[in-house]
């Protein structure tokens, strides 16, 4: 048997919750250059993890993730200029204290990296980015505001960021904090005191296709442990349990959101990915406007497809698809059993002709070509809160 | 839980249990427990010649595809069944229930290179202890 985690060999980085997984136990993993928990077996495992967030409410350590903060320079508007030229969305019509989901991209058209742009006040944006492009993202970033009047800050090993997801999350949250979860809309964040820690940036959102919170606190070993027992305890009422990159990455793919390197990259551009509504064309530019209008005219060459297997067989990252007529066609990009649907899904890119719903292709496993079936995505979406019935006297 | 004296385990974590004629085949419990939540075994069927050191079948977590390895030339006479509609009896019972396949050993010395239960946990805390350095 091979394997599955290599031990560590090179020096890998370590957010400040570190020694703390591996007091829990948690198996870890080189994720990006980083030396992450997957899954805690004394949570039970990825699938318990998993279960957790989707049913009641699970904790994770996303500290790796980084953090850029755009601010004004010498004259008000520069900051906004600059998140304008190097973010897909209109940052301009965010509200302060809303976020969005957006990204940076390449000339191409092509993805350097996708993002969560929040903006802080006026002129002040925090654009949270990936891990394992951290480096190159801020470079980049750097290298495409240079001409705007605008303070580019690398603050991504000043916090650590905690994600507390799942039905349950914000009574958990809300033990902890002073400010009003209940008046914070998805995609909106505040600021508040969390845990005696003041000004404490608390977001709605995630990436698990789950309702929940991310926290940034400070990244010093002693107060990112404390937070951490703060959140356990509060949620123990509710059986929460710490979650690792494994359950973050089956509930992610449940809800079919993007996984650079994997659904996104630099050869596959916005059309591609399916990410067209948050990338709004009516800005006047930004990196990457010129070959997406071009592209949109041309028409598609594949596009991101939602795969349910049909006949026994489990599609990961790399395999390979065939049309009906055995004829390859496309790629996996993403691919696990899903713990909530009980059934083996995919993400894949294939040419449009054979993109529509119903459409059978197959994905070779092992030299074996295993039936899968086109289907409708996300392949998991929360139910809505049912507003409370109005109890009519009429 | 304990790593049964009688059976020889490879470097890859299969182990082998010879009773008479046959030898039953699996992944230990490090194996499964490094894997996580088994959802999906492959395994040869009855009669296919099995070559030493080389991939025999699949075992399948959530998050990952891992191999398994012939620890000695020899033929399936039996498969697990079980595992089909089972497979995580490879986490609850890896030495036991969980077992994969049984075959005839073309040379049952073949197997004396192979770890004993002491040898194999002595080899698995080294592993354990490079993980956490």
């Amino acid at each position: 048997m091979d394997s599955v985690t290599s031990s560590v060999k090179t020096e890998l980085r370590k957010t400040p919750l570190n020694a703390l997984h591996r007091k829990l136990g948690a198996k870890m993993v080189n994720f990006g250059g980083w030396d992450m928990p997957v899954e805690y077996p004394s949570s039970g495992g990825l699938m318990a993890e998993h279960k957790a967030v989707r049913g009641s409410v699970g904790v994770f350590d996303v500290s790796h993730m980084g953090d850029i903060r755009i601010h004004t320079g010498k004259t008000p508007g520069g900051a906004l200029a600059a998140v304008q030229h190097i973010s897909m969305n209109d940052a301009s019509k965010l509200a302060i204290g809303q976020a969005h989901y957006s990204a940076m991209l390449n000339p191409q058209g092509t993805f350097v990296d996708d993002v969560i742009v929040h903006r802080l006040a006026d002129d002040d944006f925090l654009l949270v980015i990936n891990a394992g492009t951290r480096e190159k993202d801020i470079q980049w970033v750097r290298q495409n505001t240079a001409t705007y009047d605008c303070v580019v800050e690398d603050l991504s090993d000043a916090y650590t960021q905690l994600a507390i997801q799942g039905p349950r999350a914000a009574e958990v949250l809300q033990k902890l904090t002073d400010a009003d979860l209940s008046a914070i809309k998805n995609y909106w964040f505040t600021q508040g005191t969390v845990c005696g820690l003041p000004n404490r940036l608390i977001c709605r959102t995630g990436y698990t296709g789950e309702d929940g919170f991310e926290i940034y606190v400070p990244g010093d070993v002693r107060t990112s442990e404390a937070v951490w027992n703060a959140v356990i305890e509060a949620g123990r009422e509710f059986g929460i349990i710490p979650c690792g990159l494994g359950a973050r990455n089956t509930l992610r793919l449940e809800a079919k959101m993007a996984l650079y390197e994997h659904e996104i990259s630099d050869s596959i551009n916005v059309w591609e990915a399916g990410l067209d509504r948050y990338c709004k064309m009516e800005k006047i530019d930004f990196v990457g406007r010129a070959a997406l209008a071009k592209a949109s005219s041309a028409g598609l060459k594949r596009t991101l497809v939602g795969l349910e297997m049909v006949e026994r067989g489990i599609a990961r990252d790399g395999y390979r698809v065939f049309d009906s007529a055995g004829e390859e066609v496309g790629v996996v990009t993403s691919g696990s059993p899903s713990p909530t649907l009980c059934k083996n899904i995919a993400l894949a890119y294939v040419p449009p002709v054979h993109a529509a719903v119903g459409t059978f292709l197959h994905v070779e496993v092992r030299s074996q070509r295993i039936k899968a079936q086109v289907v409708s995505t996300p392949f998991y979406k929360r139910a809505k809160k049912t507003a409370p019935q109005a109890v009519g006297t009429a | 839980m304990a790593y049964p004296a009688n059976f020889r385990y490879t470097k890859e974590h299969e182990w082998v249990n010879v009773e008479g004629g046959t030898a039953t085949i699996g992944i230990t419990d490090y194996a499964q427990s490094e894997l996580g939540d088994v959802v999906f075994v492959e395994l040869p069927k009855v009669g296919a010649k099995l070559e030493t050191g080389k991939s025999f079948g699949n075992v399948e977590s959530v998050k990952a595809v891992s191999e398994i390895y012939a620890p000695a030339a020899s033929e399936v006479t039996a498969t697990n069944g079980e595992l089909a509609n089972k497979p995580e009896l490879l986490n609850s019972d890896p030495h036991g229930a969980g077992w994969l396949i049984k075959v005839k050993l073309a040379n049952a010395a073949e197997l004396s290179g192979l770890m004993d239960g002491p040898a194999y946990e002595a080899y698995i805390a080294e592993k354990g202890k490079e993980a956490s350095a």
